[in-house]
């Protein structure tokens, strides 16, 4: 059941096998950092704790961005939206990112209020 | 990738009518407003379990003490166990992702290849998840608490929980503030009349895990890891189901003859995304 008025946009992610070559190495680089990067996490975690215990807060912090880099590479590279047209990346990232920012914030205020709030009275 | 997406195109083109204003097609655009619903329900559990790690006044457990076992092997390894499986579920996302590409090249057989190897790294996943939860429930041996509000360590040979009193090797060893066990080397045992005797004037006896309390710490965060991790496992769990219909559909050459292999780029958005919740669930819950 061909139908005309339909354009097929799968087919022009098609490409050769010379195209699927780069693409290949690309995959596999980013792969080598995801790797690299999860090791530095858990090498941080399990061992840089006990040997410079006053940097800690410095180490969440890097587990914080590093997750971010993590996420970045996944969403852009594996799941091909840094492929994609602008418009679609926005309509997927702007309003998830608008949620959320806003709800870490209300949590983030909140939960020092109440943490506050039992410290104190009770 | 080439194509459509990379194209210039004017406005009035582009959304003039007719045509997708994204270069995309419905299904996969669907797929992304799927993920984008269930990445906001993940990070509301994420942001919850913030919010009361962050306004608790009891100690949190600490990652790397709770989650140091390894299957068949006695000691610490702190964090090891959920590395490797970080490593199982990215392997599995990159070969996810070679067969995207080998569908891009409309080739069959790596396609087939790179879904069997998807499938069997998610099955992996699944099965280490359920041993970590085993553990987590089975927990390693529990406390006891004195009316003078003291904690024990319950520590037996036989790992026995239902009668550790009178199992072989039983002795008590003192808690740590804020402490999940000390390792082998730190701990101080008591000696077996004075373990008895506590034991039997003992308060409460906590082991191992469940919905209303837990050896770890409040009983919040056994209930986070059984609801955060539990729902990421069934993620993966339909993922699997998912890959596995669609590795068949492939065998039999329906994406073949349809001229396309769309259908392993739409399972693998999903697949990419239960990956990329993994990757926030260990620095939040394990890590951090």
């Amino acid at each position: 059941m061909e139908r005309d008025d339909i354009i097929e946009y799968s087919l022009d992610a098609h490409h050769s096998e010379e195209a699927g070559r780069k693409i290949r190495r690309n995959i596999w680089m980013v792969t080598l950092l995801l790797a690299v990067v999860t090791t530095v996490e858990v090498v941080l975690g399990a061992y840089w704790k006990q040997w410079f215990p006053e940097s800690w807060e410095m180490v969440k912090l890097t587990y914080i961005v590093l997750t971010l880099v993590k996420a970045g590479f996944i969403v852009a590279v594996f799941m091909h939206l840094g492929d994609e047209r602008r418009n679609i990346r926005a309509i997927i990232l702007l309003p998830y990112a608008l949620f959320i920012l806003y709800l870490l914030f209300i949590a983030v205020w909140e939960s020092n209020y109440v943490h506050w709030a039992w410290t104190t009275f009770l | 990738m080439a194509g459509e997406a990379t194209k210039t195109m004017s406005n009035d083109v582009l959304w003039g009518g007719g045509r997708s204003p994204f270069s995309i097609s419905y299904g996969k655009m669907m797929m992304w407003f799927f993920l984008v619903s269930d990445a906001l329900t993940f990070s509301g559990l994420l942001v919850a379990y913030g919010f009361v790690r962050h306004s608790t006044t009891e100690a949190w457990p600490i990652g790397e003490e709770v989650f140091r076992a390894l299957p068949f092997l006695h000691g610490s390894y702190p964090l090891i166990y959920v590395a490797l499986m970080t490593a199982i579920l990215i392997f599995s996302s990159v070969t996810m992702v070679l067969a995207v590409e080998a569908g891009h090249r409309m080739d069959k057989k790596g396609v087939i290849k790179w879904m069997f190897l998807t499938v069997i790294g998610g099955l992996f996943f699944v099965g280490s998840q359920a041993w970590e939860w085993s553990h987590f429930i089975h927990g390693g041996g529990g406390y006891v608490t004195t009316a003078e509000g003291a904690k024990y360590w319950v520590h037996n040979d036989a790992h026995d929980t239902h009668d550790p009193a009178h199992a072989a090797g039983f002795h008590l060893e003192p808690a740590i503030e804020g402490h999940y066990m000390a390792d082998e080397a730190d701990r101080v045992r008591v000696s077996p009349e004075e373990s008895l005797k506590i034991w039997n004037e003992r308060v409460t006896y906590v082991d191992g895990a469940n919905m209303e309390r837990n050896e770890y710490g409040p009983p919040q965060y056994a209930n986070f890891f059984f609801f955060i991790t539990g729902f990421h496992g069934f993620h993966v769990f339909s993922g699997v189901v998912i890959n596995l219909i669609v590795l068949i559909m492939a065998i039999q050459g329906v994406f073949h003859r349809r001229g396309h292999y769309e259908m392993i780029e739409k399972a693998g958005l999903y697949w990419h995304f239960v990956d990329l919740v993994w990757v926030f669930v260990f620095t939040f819950f394990y890590l951090l």
